[in-house]
């Protein structure tokens, strides 16, 4: 049978349609089953409230934050949260020092720590280690070697505000190196003998100028350091990834570690390092990784790095791998922070904003399905069903990836859906438009249906990729509410191509076959006479396949112009005798 | 059958026509009045009202107030009442912090006003003055976003030029895609400026909606040009321009229908939202969406298929379409 092949292929087309929707329900099912999900979407900060974080910024006293810093600072803590999800956040300033974070929902450590921590990455080379045993609870300049160390620092008429802020070196022969063991004073090694890892719990960020030595410790207190000046710093890193990190032998190992790539100035920084480091000897030998001015690891140097794509490892988890690769990739915060305080804050815009949205929505949709029935009459069905359909998967894709990706809806969001409606109709309208003309060109119906197809998909498709490139630039390159907007654009893109590819073309390919369609019923909103068709009645079709294009169009223009009026009464006469047999 | 249909048959044998590219010098000028309207009277009203969502602004916070651990309902109309008394139509937002703090967000205020304003939020929710905290408040849509999304918008144009460009195999369809494109903007953004609205965050949502929205509709029409003006050959009965005056008029009820239900869910956001709710997130974005989609739609036809064949008319090629049917062609019965 020769109508067998586009109603398989059209059953086939629904089933996948089914498949997809089965699979984002169990999807969703799984996330609300082993990932505290929910059936419904979350909401964003607007509608729903969340957690205000107020954070101030770590200055010694008598230090001023300027407008600038603070700026910077926003920006960076912005592209930060942004990059934990689509969670449209509202980031500002406050006071003229202060930062407030308003983020949906309740902010766990992790979210926290991303935002606050100030990030800055250093590659120092290590000149002394010591285990940090040496507890020497007793003497008493310990207990505030913070503040000490704070006033050295001032005497020598440095910005540094913290502990490990050495002082020049004057006396001692001048360092040729970073690596130079020069570089440690007596009294820097005094002040590495009295350092106590914890004080480092105490003061925020651990800081020293960039050409100074520093003394620190390995993140978790069990190792201090006295490290050479800064050979690279992190705002020569292009791009940072998290990923597990593989063994010498490439096999990939159970290690997280955080990838980083050099620009061109760090990479030659780096290798240079490298190179000179390779050929010292013992606790020379290594680099340390500083972070907010702790080791978070001290590798050793057992070759060159000449590609300027470094790997740190160091106990991460998956998490705090991602975090910091992140926080790379973005640069690190003028200042450090803490957070102030953190509350509770109820919807800037609240509920019966979101109430009144849905419901202009429904009255919307309402007169959308009026028109449509009275333009399309019986295909307005098929206009209603598609929109169902695009509704329900747009549903499912909003829920699995606002459980997923943190992906929040916002009332912009919510009316942004709205005016999809009009975006994914039009693609229907496309093609009906489309299969009205090829019907008013003399096709029978299964023919109309399939060739205007081919032409109305040509129409979607670029005009749907053209959409997805606004939301893929957009997504990619803005940041904030922005982002927020082409998430949505680009759901709806994709939803309004499988539905029109996998509903609406199968269910015209399935519906051209009904008498009631097929036969042009003049209900069904495909009545060939109406259209002007040359209708010559269910038996009497030529074959427009063999024609051109060109031709067909003309032609049947011609055929029209030239038809006297008995031939067309004939004609109208033909096909109502077809409707009554 | 609907009226739309019976017309739709005439738009397509071309038995009924109107004809969008002949007065083009027309609907430039319509289109070059409206520009240039919409600019001056922004200008005249010194440039565009931003929300302080972009500005920055005032915040105000009352700490044990008995009316935030009530209900955001009761606070919020508090904090409205009060600050209309101070500054009449400040349009403020209020949200409730923590369990018994309201945090009541304006726009800048003179310190005189500040003072005001503390005092009234005292009084209203029964507080003394010094449980009233003021401070000043950057954009939570700051210099970063605006900077990042329109370099996003460049490179988004550049890109969607290219593609247009290479799928139509010709830029000029870009380029009046494009023409169109900023076109709408400046008429979107403009109804903004001309009735002083305040352009906030959910607005530049609508704007960025509407630049996809022209797009998409641009390019539906000049895929249909594409078709038919790709058939024609030299020997075509048509000239150029009427090849693409024919398929924005096959298009036309597609146009219209797709216009229409586009905009009833805007309307319906637009009108419902604003009798109930007055200014708001709501009513920002339907105002965008609902000038834009109409704006959007007139201008494929109107503005990209005119001025595309503008473009492209001194082409030797289309040129020498154009001359030979002046000789050849009879009287058609088209009605113009």
């Amino acid at each position: 049978m020769a109508r067998s092949t586009p109603e398989r292929t059209a059953i086939r087309s629904l089933v996948w349609l089914l498949v997809i929707i089965v699979a984002l329900i169990a999807a969703n099912g799984a996330s609300v089953l082993f990932n505290n999900g929910q059936w419904t979407p979350k909401l964003a900060l607007d509608l729903e409230g969340g957690t205000q974080i107020i954070l101030s910024p770590q200055l010694a006293s008598g230090e001023q934050v300027d407008q600038e810093q603070l700026d910077q600072a926003v920006a960076i803590i912005r592209q930060r949260v942004d990059a934990g999800g689509v969670s449209e956040s509202e980031i500002n300033t406050q006071g003229g020092e202060n930062i407030v974070v308003g983020i949906p929902g309740v902010p766990d450590p992790a979210t926290i720590e991303r935002i606050q921590s100030s990030a800055k990455l250093e590659f120092r080379p290590v000149l002394l280690a010591d285990l940090a045993s040496n507890q020497t609870l007793d003497d008493p300049s310990l207990d505030d070697s913070a503040g000490e160390e704070g006033d050295v620092g001032d005497e020598a008429e440095q910005n540094g505000t913290d502990t490990g802020a050495a002082e020049e070196p004057t006396e001692s022969p001048t360092p040729t190196d970073a690596s130079d063991p020069a570089w440690i004073t007596d009294e820097l090694q005094t002040q590495f003998n009295q350092f106590d890892c914890s004080s480092l719990d105490v003061v925020g960020a651990n800081v020293a100028p960039v050409d100074e030595p520093l003394v620190t410790c390995e993140v978790d207190s069990s190792i201090k350091y006295i490290l050479g000046p800064v050979e690279v710093e992190g705002e020569s890193i292009a791009d940072a990834r998290s990923g597990l990190i593989a063994s010498a032998t490439g096999v990939t190992s159970n290690e997280w570690g955080v990838f980083i790539d050099f620009n061109g100035e760090g990479t030659a920084q780096f290798r240079e390092v490298t190179e000179r480091l390779v050929s010292l000897e013992g606790i020379r030998n290594q680099f340390a990784i500083v972070l907010d001015g702790r080791v978070i690891s001290a590798p050793r140097t057992i070759a060159a790095i000449t590609d300027g794509s470094p790997q740190i490892s160091g106990n991460f988890t998956q998490e705090s791998a991602q975090i910091l690769a992140d926080q790379l990739k973005f640069g690190a915060l003028p200042l450090g922070f803490e957070v102030q305080s953190s509350e509770n804050i109820t919807a800037t815009l609240g509920l019966s904003q979101l109430q009144s949205g849905i419901i202009a929505g429904l009255i919307g949709i309402a007169l959308v399905i009026g028109y449509a029935l009275i333009q399309y009459r019986a295909l307005g069905g098929v206009i209603i069903a598609s929109l169902i359909i695009a509704a329900i998967v747009t549903y499912l894709i909003i829920t699995y990836l606002s459980n997923q990706q943190g992906y929040r809806l916002s009332l912009a969001g919510v009316a942004g859906l709205i005016i999809s409606i009009g975006v994914i109709a039009d693609s229907f309208i496309v093609y009906f438009e489309r299969i009205r003309d090829e019907l008013r060109d003399g096709r029978r119906l299964d023919g109309a249906v399939e060739a205007g197809w081919k032409r109305a998909f040509r129409t979607i498709l670029i005009s749907d990729v053209i959409n997805f490139i606004a939301a893929v630039v957009l997504f990619v390159l803005a940041v904030g509410n922005v982002r927020g907007f082409a998430f949505t654009l680009g759901i709806t893109t994709i939803v309004d191509l499988i539905v029109v590819a996998l509903f609406t073309y199968p269910m015209m390919q399935l519906l051209g076959r009904t008498q009631f369609f097929g036969s042009g019923h003049p209900l069904s909103g495909l009545d060939p006479r109406a259209l002007g068709a040359v209708y010559r009645g269910r038996a009497h079709f030529r074959q427009p396949e063999s024609v051109s294009a060109v031709k067909r169009a003309s032609s049947s223009r011609e055929a029209q112009r030239r038809q006297t009026i008995a031939e067309r009464k004939a004609a109208e006469a033909r096909g109502e005798g077809e409707d009554a047999r | 059958m609907s009226m739309l249909t019976r017309v739709g048959n005439d738009l397509y044998t071309g038995a009924r026509s109107f004809d969008f590219v002949g007065k083009r010098t027309l609907w430039y000028a319509i289109a070059a009045v409206v520009i240039v309207l919409a600019v001056a009277f922004t200008a005249l009203r010194g440039g565009f009202v931003f929300g302080i969502e972009f500005r920055g602004g005032s915040e105000f916070r009352v700490t044990g107030s008995s009316a935030a651990i009530e209900g955001t309902a009761s606070a919020t109309a508090i904090a409205v009442d009060a600050v209309d008394e101070v500054v009449a139509g400040a349009n403020p937002r209020v949200s409730i912090v923590g369990t018994d703090s309201v945090r009541v967000q304006t726009e800048q205020l003179t310190p005189g006003e500040t003072d005001d304003l503390r005092a009234a939020l005292a009084d209203a929710y029964g507080v003394t003055l010094a449980d009233v905290s003021s401070s000043f408040i950057g954009a939570t849509w700051g210099a970063d976003i605006t900077r990042q999304a329109l370099l996003a918008l460049v490179v988004f144009l550049f890109f969607a030029s290219l593609v247009m460009a290479l799928y139509f195999r010709t830029w000029k369809m870009a380029v009046a895609a494009i023409v169109a494109l900023f076109h709408d903007l400046i008429i979107t953004t403009g109804v903004y400026g001309v009735l002083g609205l305040e352009i906030t965050p959910a607005a530049v949502i609508g704007f960025l909606t509407i630049l996809g929205y022209s797009l998409y509709d641009t390019v539906v029409v000049f895929d249909k040009v594409r078709e038919n003006t790709s058939e024609d050959g030299a020997e075509s009965r048509r000239t150029f321009a009427e090849s693409v005056n024919l398929a924005v008029n096959q298009t036309l009820v597609r146009s219209i229908n797709t216009s229409v239900v586009a905009v009833l869910p805007t309307a319906a956001i637009l009108f419902i939202g604003s009798l109930l709710l007055g200014a708001g997130t709501l009513r920002d974005i339907a105002l965008a969406l609902f000038i834009g989609t109409l704006v959007g739609t007139y201008s494929s036809i109107f503005l990209a298929a005119p001025l595309y064949v503008h473009l492209r008319e001194n082409e030797p090629e289309v040129k020498k379409q154009g001359a030979r049917q002046k000789a050849a062609r009879p009287e058609s019965g088209a009605v113009r």
